[in-house]
């Protein structure tokens, strides 16, 4: 695909760390017995800002909380729109997830489609006490009626545009950037 | 009477030695004289072969017309039409039909049918052995007076060797050559494919090459001991080209013949279970390929033939193990020799080739066909060495469409055939 | 998760298949062994998919695999074996499976005794057909649970020495397991009489020997086929007791076998002809795990290929 696009970034690697660390203390706030709560993270990236953010608590707490991964691509509702089968990857949980609150770490909040899924997911392990989620952009055109409760950063797109999250961790890149992609309309001078 | 003339070709007659420039000239369904031009006369039909050659009618002694009794897989008349295609003046009928050709009348249908339906002259091959079951003799004796020109037991072997030591013993008294398709039953065992790297790896049961050497030994041995003509039918086996030189160098009384696919494909070609691929005796290794190809080259393997072998569609749309052996042959034999044994390996000349289906077909069965001599049958082949062409089975006059040459690019090829002084078949 | 995607609509064989499609299997079937693990073991991935079970060849032990791995995917699932089909009434296989595309299933699994009934289905259809052993030629999902159970338990398969013993002529286990190991770079010996284990086999690239003590103490993984004298077989070996003195993996021979070495057999054993029965039920037999393992290798290809591309849906 080579159609124009420009980049606009939107979080640097600064802010993308304060955007972590306020998370990390507003699930602090929020949960009186961090021994019951689990940050869970969805891959791909979800799971190293889900690793950031326990290791967040962990520098304030002086103990980090239970740590997860759960791959949602076997419960997505799209299985016969979306051709080749999504890749799947293994998930685990702590064990078990009753009496748990489970914090659910994802980097980009869209349709709401994904976290529909992974809901679905972590019922097959059991009954959660609470399920909540955490989000590192939230870029709005919801499909359905799910809403973070944790979030970096709030914009507002059009579904043209696409949301770049590049880790240093994971990704070829030298510093973590969140860019926005917009399509260029308008030919270059 | 009008005459019919193949003007200007290339006169290439093997049996009779000729091969000059010249016009053969057909009258009254006889070659009345071939050397130079004539005079044109009123009435003449004259077709121009400047570039070609002018041959003999070719002679295909190995050929499945499927009737009686097998007629949606092809009849006489599409048999013969296939074969005019392909640029053949006579074919050699074999008898595992149904029923087998194992009794006097049954020749006498077949002659019958021919004479009303087939467009090329049609010689029979009558059975062997009863039913072709391999267990009595069938009536050699009668079927010859009847007019067979060969006995074999195609498709079928007799595995009992003194019964076919009586068989050959008995053939003699009428001096007609036994056919046989080599395989010992029991080394064969339910083998569908070569025994090879490829029926290892496909999990197929293999076909020793052994299973056809075998029984060319014990055929060697009888035409030694028995002093009679047998001629081994569709070689496909390194060992079996050895066996059939050393014999030769001695004077035995043998032949052998090959068929196109033995050297157009190998076993390679079974990779994905093609049941187009599916023959007896097998497609086998590229050794074997050589090993025929030297076989043509220093005159071991004499005769080539096309063991055309028609099957409906559906027959050959199962699983590999159910599917029926053979393919089609007459329309792309030539054209498959021409390529792979002239052109590409120069193994032999196109005077060779024609050798190969004229002279040495009619001296093995006695034919009165096979030459260009003045007061000859009417019956030659005009062929186009370099002519490049590419083979449309969809087209083919066959009832059947079981070839895997679809679509193949060939060097050479049959333009005009001509039976009985008349073209029955033009490009 | 990588890039690699899985594009074919069937999985027919290994032989074809690239080291990074087999890893691509391997790894999903990674991901689907732990929902095995979990208190609900169903996820809604083929919801509203048909399968059917076509085993023309009757297995008991494959099917139900086969079955529950459908199930756990949360497909519905249609035996039909081949005493039970219309194949007795002399239908074609070919409109036997045309008649099943037509009630407009997803997937068919297939077990025939015909080599190269997977494939001549696959060609035909428009529907995933995946082989659940098709004559002697392949049972690709076979062979991929016991790579997975290589991996799982010994790290990786490359460099690995898997011996193979038996029956390796007639074994469509044995020929997907040569190609699976040797593409992903373990090296395999085969090990049998002359006559079920021709040196024609060194040319896909392993070693043959006749010689089971030989190779006993460099094994890393030592596979068991299991043996019959049938009449298929009658003239190729003897009988079952010289075969087990030569061959069989007796408490003697399991002893001088590496402490780490994988003991492997897919089933169902002969206990006391290719391995003693102590030797089966101790704990370098994987044997269970295997079948465990086979279960989440089946959710992993019916996942794959009921989701990879088809050329249309339905005719």
């Amino acid at each position: 695909m080579n159609s124009p696009v420009s980049l606009v970034p939107l979080l640097d690697a600064h802010a993308i760390e304060k955007a972590v660390r306020r998370i990390a203390a507003e699930i602090v706030e929020n949960h009186r017995d961090l021994s019951r709560v689990a940050i869970v993270g969805i891959p791909t990236r979800g799971v190293q800002l889900a690793e950031r953010v326990a290791a967040a608590i962990g520098d304030t707490e002086g103990s980090s909380p239970a740590f997860g991964v759960i791959d949602a691509a076997m419960h997505r509702d799209d299985f016969s729109r979306r051709s080749p089968a999504a890749p799947v990857g293994v998930s685990r949980l702590p064990l078990p997830i009753e009496g748990k609150a489970v914090v659910l770490v994802d980097d980009v909040l869209y349709t709401g489609r994904t976290i529909r899924a992974a809901l679905d997911a972590l019922s097959s392990y059991g009954r959660p006490d609470k399920v909540e989620l955490a989000a590192l952009v939230d870029r709005g055109l919801r499909e359905l009626p799910i809403q973070p409760d944790y979030v970096g950063k709030i914009i507002t797109t059009t579904p043209g545009e696409r949301i770049r999250v590049r880790l240093s961790a994971l990704d070829p890149v030298e510093e973590d950037t969140v860019w926005l992609v917009r399509p260029r309309t308008e030919m270059p001078s | 009477m009008s005459r019919f003339i193949l003007a200007n070709g290339r006169i290439l007659d093997p049996a009779s030695g000729v091969d000059r420039m010249g016009s053969v000239v057909f009258k009254n369904g006889v070659i009345t004289s071939l050397g130079d031009t004539p005079e044109h006369q009123d009435g003449d039909e004259t077709v121009d072969c400047t570039g070609k050659i002018i041959a003999p009618g070719f002679i295909d002694l190995h050929v499945h017309l499927r009737e009686p009794g097998q007629s949606a897989k092809e009849t006489i008349e599409t048999g013969t039409a296939a074969a005019a295609a392909g640029g053949f003046t006579t074919v050699v009928c074999m008898p595992n039909t149904t029923p087998a050709i194992d009794s006097t009348s049954t020749v006498a249908w077949i002659k019958e049918r021919a004479a009303e339906k087939a467009c090329v002259n049609v010689r029979v091959a009558g059975a062997l052995s009863k039913g072709i079951a391999g267990e009595e003799l069938a009536p050699l004796g009668s079927m010859a007076k009847a007019g067979v020109v060969a006995f074999t037991d195609d498709g079928h072997c007799i595995q009992n060797h003194e019964l076919m030591r009586r068989a050959v013993e008995y053939a003699r008294m009428f001096d007609i050559a036994v056919m046989d398709h080599c395989q010992d039953y029991h080394l064969v065992g339910n083998g569908m494919m070569h025994e090879g790297h490829w029926s290892t790896v496909l999990g197929l049961p293999g076909w020793s090459a052994m299973g056809e050497e075998l029984i060319v030994l014990r055929n060697i041995l009888l035409a030694e001991n028995l002093d009679h003509r047998i001629h081994c039918q569709h070689l496909s086996a390194a060992g079996s080209v050895q066996r059939l030189r050393e014999a030769k160098a001695r004077g035995v009384k043998i032949s052998g013949e090959l068929c196109p696919h033995h050297i157009a494909l190998t076993d390679e070609a079974l990779a994905g279970f093609d049941t187009l691929c599916k023959m007896n005796p097998p497609l086998r290794a590229e050794a074997d390929v050589a090993a025929l190809i030297e076989g043509v080259a220093d005159g071991t393997i004499e005769i080539l033939a096309s063991d055309h072998a028609p099957h409906c569609g559906f027959e050959k749309e199962v699983e590999f193990s159910l599917a029926p052996f053979g393919i089609l042959g007459l329309e792309t034999e030539i054209g498959l020799f021409s390529t792979l044994l002239v052109h590409r390996h120069k193994a032999i000349d196109f005077a060779k080739l024609i050798e190969m289906y004229t002279a040495a077909p009619a001296r093995l069965l006695k034919l009165d066909r096979g030459t260009l001599a003045v007061g000859a049958a009417g019956d030659a082949t005009v062929l186009d060495p370099d002519l490049e062409w590419t083979y449309d089975l969809t087209q083919s006059p066959s009832r059947s469409r079981n070839s895997p040459f679809h679509g193949w690019e060939l060097k050479g090829r049959a333009v005009r055939t001509v039976v009985g002084g008349r073209t029955v078949w033009a490009l | 998760m990588s890039e690699r995607q899985w594009t074919r609509k069937d999985l027919t064989g290994l032989r074809d298949l690239s080291a990074e499609e087999i890893t691509l299997l391997l790894d999903t079937a990674a991901a689907f062994k732990e929902v095995g693990s979990r208190e609900i073991k169903k996820v809604p991935a083929l919801r509203g998919k048909t399968l059917v079970n076509f085993f023309v060849e009757p297995s008991t032990r494959t099917r139900i695999s086969f079955e529950l791995a459908a199930a756990r995917l949360s497909a519905d699932v249609m035996n039909i074996s081949g005493s039970s089909s219309s194949l007795t009434k002399g239908e074609t296989l070919k409109d036997t499976a045309l008649n099943l595309q037509a009630l407009h299933c997803d997937g068919i699994v297939i077990r025939h005794s015909a080599a190269g009934a997977a494939l001549f289905l696959a060609q035909r259809l428009n529907v995933s057909v995946i082989n659940a052993g098709d004559g002697a030629h392949e049972h690709p999902t076979q062979a991929l649970l016991d790579v997975f159970t290589i991996r799982e338990k010994l790290g990786s398969v490359a460099g690995k020495h898997v011996v193979i013993v038996g029956d390796i002529l007639f074994s469509r286990v044995a020929r997907s397991n040569i190609w699976a190991l040797t593409k992903l770079g373990a090296r395999v010996t085969l090990v049998g009489p002359s006559t079920l284990v021709p040196d024609r086999f060194r040319q896909a690239g392993v070693e043959v020997s006749r010689d089971l003590d030989a190779v006993l103490a460099d094994a890393d993984v030592i596979n068991l086929l299991r043996i019959q004298h049938e009449r298929q077989q009658k003239q190729y070996f003897p009988g079952l007791g010289e075969y087990t003195s030569l061959f069989g993996l007796t408490k003697p021979r399991a002893d001088r076998l590496k402490s780490d070495c994988l003991i492997m057999h897919p089933g169902p054993i002969n206990r006391g002809v290719e391995i003693d029965s102590e030797v089966a039920d101790s704990p370098r037999s994987v044997i269970l795990e295997q079948v465990t393992n086979g279960l989440a290798v089946r959710m992993a290809v019916l996942y794959l290929c009921l989701g990879a591309p088809h050329a249309s849906h339905y005719s």
